[in-house]
């Protein structure tokens, strides 16, 4: 919990610090980079939420819990949703940290008051798409060793997306190609035209159908891995 | 000694290459940041003040190499201090008769794994069109550098885990070099940077390496006196800390 609190702001501080020249680019969207990077934290809070969850989740599947709790009336289906509403409740409390620890570093947030939980919703969608994909993994793995392994490939779709910069700023053409078909681009795109530019009806319908999306794909393939888990029990 | 640095080296790098627990997150985070960084931030070059002549993602693999060896480093922290929580270690110390050969078993296995890691985000670096203007011996120092570097993380990790001996030791072995590698000219040249990211990175060791590589990548040999100077007695310190953190293994 921890690490997942300091982390996302000690990267928000340290890169928006170093790439701060980089706003002076023509073309550029915002004022200043702290204002470009601020929805980021948003994404790598509800990144590590999930990893600590489906690690969580692999330990009490190599411990037996799982195969305990399959024995008991609970619905799978109530396991599952139980594991995700957790890690939204914590992801929510870090978003509040996070949003205050950006304004504090010098960021703007266009959207005004009602864009915040607008803001938080968002990213907790995304938080529960993440969510779902780790619990995916921890269910078919059974193996928290196995997850802590695998999560990095996560870290991929952030990484290859607009996160650090502007898609048409983006000089290398493969690059900009994978940051348009990744869509980890239209959920921090999303996120990102609140604090930048306020209110843009189109942007945000992307991102939230993008995350959507994301959690009925996820949750539809975790619900499957979850059954097989109990089937096996 | 040697048989014991033998055992555990093979140990080590047996388990990092058969468990993707510990090979992926070593190899897939030079390869992110890599790639991350170089093809998302190729513009930075077009900011006024840039004159790195190889190029962005040069500049880039600079500081992923140095990024890379230091983590490296951490991640065979990890593996010490679950070594310690499963038994496994109390038991390979009551079998070596020399027990800094243990050290050197995860100092080498890490070094070897290092430089592996190293040249599949070079050849990655190499298929994006990353020029490399130094000539051979430049690329020995480098890896000279690099292997240097990655000694300090091993031996900063070691000391911790051999102190600790638990896994929850984790962040106290990774912070601290995340802290000092992103205080660093990570994404554009000391010169651009201004405030208080500019004084901490003037005084920050790791500074020294990452422009220590660069030049070495450009074909110069500015920084690279001074990046040595200071990674040569870091390392020797950190062993210093690594033995302390044996004997206080031995005392349980």
């Amino acid at each position: 919990m921890a690490f997942a609190l300091v982390f996302p702001l000690f990267f928000l501080f340290v890169v928006s610090s170093g790439l701060d020249p980089v706003s002076s680019l023509p073309g550029f969207p915002a004022d200043s980079y702290v204002d470009f990077m601020f929805a980021i934290p948003f994404v790598h809070g509800a990144l590590f939420t999930a990893l600590n969850s489906a690690i969580e989740l692999g330990r009490d599947i190599d411990t037996g819990f799982v195969n305990r709790l399959a024995l008991t009336p609970a619905r799978g289906i109530a396991i599952m949703l139980g594991n995700l509403a957790g890690g939204v409740a914590l992801v929510l409390i870090q978003y509040c940290i996070y949003f205050v620890g950006g304004l504090l570093m010098g960021a703007h947030f266009e959207a005004g008051l009602l864009g915040v939980p607008v803001l938080f919703a968002l990213a907790a969608l995304g938080a529960v798409a993440i969510g779902a994909a780790g619990m995916t993994v921890a269910l078919r793995s059974g193996s928290p060793e196995a997850v802590q392994g695998i999560f990095p490939l996560f870290f991929v779709g952030l990484f290859l997306s607009s996160m650090n910069m502007p898609r048409n700023l983006i000089e290398n053409d493969w690059f900009q190609w994978i940051a348009t078909v990744n869509p980890v681009s239209y959920l921090i795109e999303g996120l990102r035209s609140l604090v930048v530019v306020g209110w843009d009806p189109e942007t945000l319908a992307i991102g939230f159908g993008v995350a959507l999306g994301a959690i009925v794909l996820a949750l539809s393939v975790s619900a499957r891995a979850f059954s097989a888990r109990m089937t096996r029990t | 000694m040697i048989h014991v640095a033998y055992a555990v080296a093979y140990r080590v790098m047996k388990k990092s290459l058969t468990n993707v627990s510990f090979l992926l997150p070593a190899l897939m985070f030079p390869v992110i940041f890599f790639v991350g960084f170089a093809g998302a931030l190729s513009g930075v070059d077009r900011v006024p003040g840039f004159d790195y002549e190889p190029g962005y993602e040069t500049f880039q693999f600079a500081f992923v190499l140095v990024q890379s060896a230091a983590m490296a480093g951490v991640f065979t922290g990890f593996g010490i201090a679950q070594d310690f929580e499963r038994g496994f270690a109390r038991r390979l110390m009551i079998a070596a008769p020399r027990r800094s050969g243990i050290l050197i078993g995860y100092a080498v296995a890490t070094m070897i794994r290092w430089v592996m890691n190293t040249a599949v985000v070079l050849a990655i670096g190499l298929l994006i069109g990353m020029e490399i203007l130094g000539g051979g011996l430049d690329l020995f120092a480098l890896l000279l550098l690099g292997l240097t570097v990655n000694m300090i993380g091993i031996l900063w990790a070691a000391g911790v885990a051999l102190r600790l001996r638990s896994t929850q030791a984790g962040p106290i072995m990774q912070f601290p070099i995340f802290l000092v590698i992103f205080l660093a000219p990570v994404f554009v040249p000391i010169d651009l940077l201004t405030g208080w990211i500019h004084a901490v990175a003037t005084v920050n060791p790791f500074t020294a390496f990452i422009e220590g590589s660069r030049s070495l990548l450009a074909g110069s040999t500015d920084d690279v006196a001074v990046a040595f100077g200071i990674a040569v007695p870091l390392a020797a310190l950190f062993g210093l800390w690594a033995l302390t953190g044996m004997r206080s293994a031995e005392r349980g």
